[in-house]
């Protein structure tokens, strides 16, 4: 068990730079999220970690031991890989007493150590079995158990749902964060599924083109972006940005849209120019007695709610609204914004403006 | 992965089996005749038209791993009586034997040579494979494009450079020299197709035994060469039909201690009239140890064809 501190690392391959200068804590017994898409640098930041990779520069500690430079077979920590990797040519048993023949543990010992992680995985059954034939969900279980049978200082999951069907991708996050629970072990996980970040991780680091756009607990980051970027990668729909051009000074409490005036949360920081309104989806309401009005383009029928696609003097934006929200193609209709959720972005730097609301998420993040 | 495949018809079924068989028949049959001949007296082996069925007689077999002498009939009758089934049918020939071919020592210097040359292929041919598959080797594709240029000419293109060089290092009718040069040759091949192997097992393997705190070393032998196994099979088998084949640098290279049995079975021609039984015979033994080798290691082979073949 222990922590993990990430200072100013960096990897470049070739000219190719996949991770700028990052840093961040993971604090003992955390589940943490290593959220962002496709080639944001958030795997390579992950095989640093556990020395699949070397980093070009910076510093990695597990327990305040600095383990940059340290081979993987050295640092006591335990992977699962996304295609899970479990060796085709070993049955159950001999896939997850793997580790500890490593280390030349007794032949008793190993078999009890492994009969107890296939308890706990419920796989007890299978253990003689080639692994060629397994579900993937079976398979997904004997990589957590090769991972969990030596007791390593931290578990690091490289997108470990993603090759399982959606159904049972649920049940089996559902497991991994009880097994984590159980277990107590720092684990970092990889993902670009926004929402398997929020619905497991303790907390959240959100990556874009190898830089670390906000790190925080899931709650922050999704009230409180802190660029547009995470704003626009976090919720589904994405986060509403309403373009307008003008300033914004310390103080602020509304703004002028198409002659309307909107408030926003007290600003502390100041912009001038290209600017935006960030408005969640949900804090859109339909409102005929506010003079800001849109006409509706689209709707979306979802159940309890709908997605309302509406075109603004702002650009197009999307309202969850009730289901009982009679809503017609066509129809103009007037909105009205949560003031206390908005954001003010900076539309040239994609980044937030401080105001009252955000400044405890922004000024640690 | 999803194919869609449709059942084929019962006649395209026929068809197609005939087809095979056909193949095959073309094929075996030259095979089947030697084998055949191998078991015929010599008046039998160049009757015309052939014969199909004859009486079979271990002749051939004798004539190949002997060398004998004719004397005339009273000389004959002067000796004692034989000894053994293989005296009395020589005797029966008007010939008594002096004593042993050579054939078993070429047939163990091609054993040597042809195995020999295809461990040391396999053993560097999997390091340079398994380098070129894992590392960032500089100039990588130019040395990997080198490395199959050697395969581009002939071999036999560079056979006086190589007896040349083979006189001044004293390697000339060597097993070493003959190991060392067909290992050269093969180990292109095993190269690229050992690279090939290695590049369809996923590296998540070794970096799970990394993990799992194994060294790199032991990550190589305990994980990638199982699964690299049906590769490793299918390219000693390339390579050891060609080194156990070779004829022109064995020609060339080889005269006694030394020399494989391709270059040694055509000499048996000379004893005593063309003997063609006993070339038949030599020709049918020196299949065996190929024949073997690939039976044993046909369901790899089978696996090792198809391999890559279908993109995951």
């Amino acid at each position: 068990m222990a922590q993990i501190r990430i200072e100013n690392v960096r990897k470049e391959f070739g000219a190719f730079t996949a991770v700028q200068s990052s840093s961040f804590t993971i604090e003992d017994g955390e589940f943490f999220m290593l959220l962002g898409p496709s080639g944001c640098g958030k795997t390579t930041t992950l095989r640093m970690m556990a020395g699949l990779e070397l980093p070009t520069s910076g510093e990695i500690y597990i327990d305040g031991e600095e383990v940059g430079m340290k081979p993987a077979s050295k640092r006591d920590i335990a992977f699962v890989f996304q295609m899970f990797a479990l060796y085709p040519h070993m049955n159950v048993g001999k896939n997850i007493s793997y580790p500890l023949l490593s280390q030349g543990m007794p032949k008793a010992q190993v078999k009890k150590k492994v009969d107890e992680v296939a308890q706990i995985l419920g796989i007890t059954d299978i253990l003689k079995k080639p692994v060629g034939g397994l579900s993937g969900g079976d398979r997904q279980r004997v990589a957590l158990g090769r991972a969990i049978v030596r007791d390593p200082k931290a578990f690091f999951m490289d997108e470990p749902l993603g090759a399982l069907d959606a159904e049972f991708r649920e049940h089996m996050s559902e497991e991994l964060r009880a097994l984590h629970d159980r277990m107590g072990a720092t684990t970092v996980y990889v993902t670009h599924d926004q929402l398997e970040a929020m619905q497991m991780g303790d907390k959240i680091v959100v990556m874009n083109h190898g830089v670390v756009e906000q790190f925080g607990v899931p709650q922050d980051i999704y009230d409180w972006p802190a660029t547009m970027f995470v704003a626009s990668f976090i919720g589904s729909p994405a986060m509403n940005f309403l373009n307008f051009h003008g300033i914004v000074g310390t103080g602020t409490t509304a703004v002028t849209l198409a002659e309307s005036e909107i408030k926003v949360p007290e600003q502390l920081g100041g912009a001038r120019g290209d600017l935006a309104l960030g408005v969640r989806p949900e804090h859109v309401h339909l409102d005929d007695s506010s003079d800001y009005r849109g006409e509706v383009t689209a709707t979306e029928y979802l159940g309890t709610t709908q997605i309302v696609t509406l075109n603004t003097p702002n650009g197009e934006i999307k309202a969850r609204t009730p289901s009982s929200d009679r809503v017609v193609v066509g129809e103009k209709t007037g909105l009205r914004f949560d003031e206390r959720t908005i954001t003010v972005f900076e539309a040239e730097k994609g980044r937030a403006v401080l105001s009252a609301a955000n400044q405890g998420v922004l000024s640690h993040g | 992965m999803s194919f869609s495949v449709t059942e084929p018809s019962v006649a395209t079924k026929w068809f197609a089996g005939t087809a095979v068989m056909l193949y095959a028949i073309i094929t075996i049959l030259p095979l089947m005749w030697i084998i055949a001949t191998g078991f015929k007296s010599p008046a039998d082996s160049i009757a015309y038209p052939p014969k199909v069925v004859f009486e079979p007689t271990l002749e051939g077999y004798v004539n190949l791993f002997t060398q004998r002498t004719r004397l005339n009939q009273d000389d004959l009758d002067a000796l004692p009586p034989p000894e053994t089934w293989y005296d009395e049918m020589v005797r029966e020939q008007g010939q008594v034997i002096t004593g042993r071919s050579r054939y078993g020592e070429r047939f163990m210097n091609s054993v040597i040579i042809g195995f020999g040359s295809t461990f040391l292929c396999m053993v560097l041919g999997t390091a340079a494979a398994y380098a070129f598959s894992r590392f960032r080797v500089p100039l990588k594709d130019d040395l990997l494009f080198f490395i199959l240029s050697t395969r581009m000419m002939p071999p036999i293109a560079v056979a006086i450079p190589i007896f040349l060089m083979f006189r001044q290092l004293g390697l000339n009718d060597t097993h070493l020299g003959m190991i060392l040069l067909y290992t050269a040759v093969n180990l292109s091949l095993s190269v690229w197709l050992l690279k090939g192997f290695i590049d369809e097992i996923p590296v998540e393997y070794e970096e799970a035994a990394l993990i799992d705190g194994y060294t790199r070393f032991q990550a190589f032998y305990k994980v990638v060469l199982p699964q690299a196994a049906t590769g490793i099979a299918s390219t000693a088998i390339f390579c050891l039909i060609f080194a156990w084949n070779e004829y022109a640098f064995a020609v060339l290279l080889t005269s006694g201690t030394a020399q494989t049995a391709p270059p040694f079975i055509p000499t048996i021609i000379g004893v005593g009239g063309k003997d063609w039984p006993a070339v038949a015979a030599g020709a049918t033994i020196f299949l065996v140890p190929v024949m073997v080798f690939t039976i044993l290691l046909r369901k790899h082979l089978l696996r090792g064809i198809t391999f890559g073949a279908v993109r995951k």
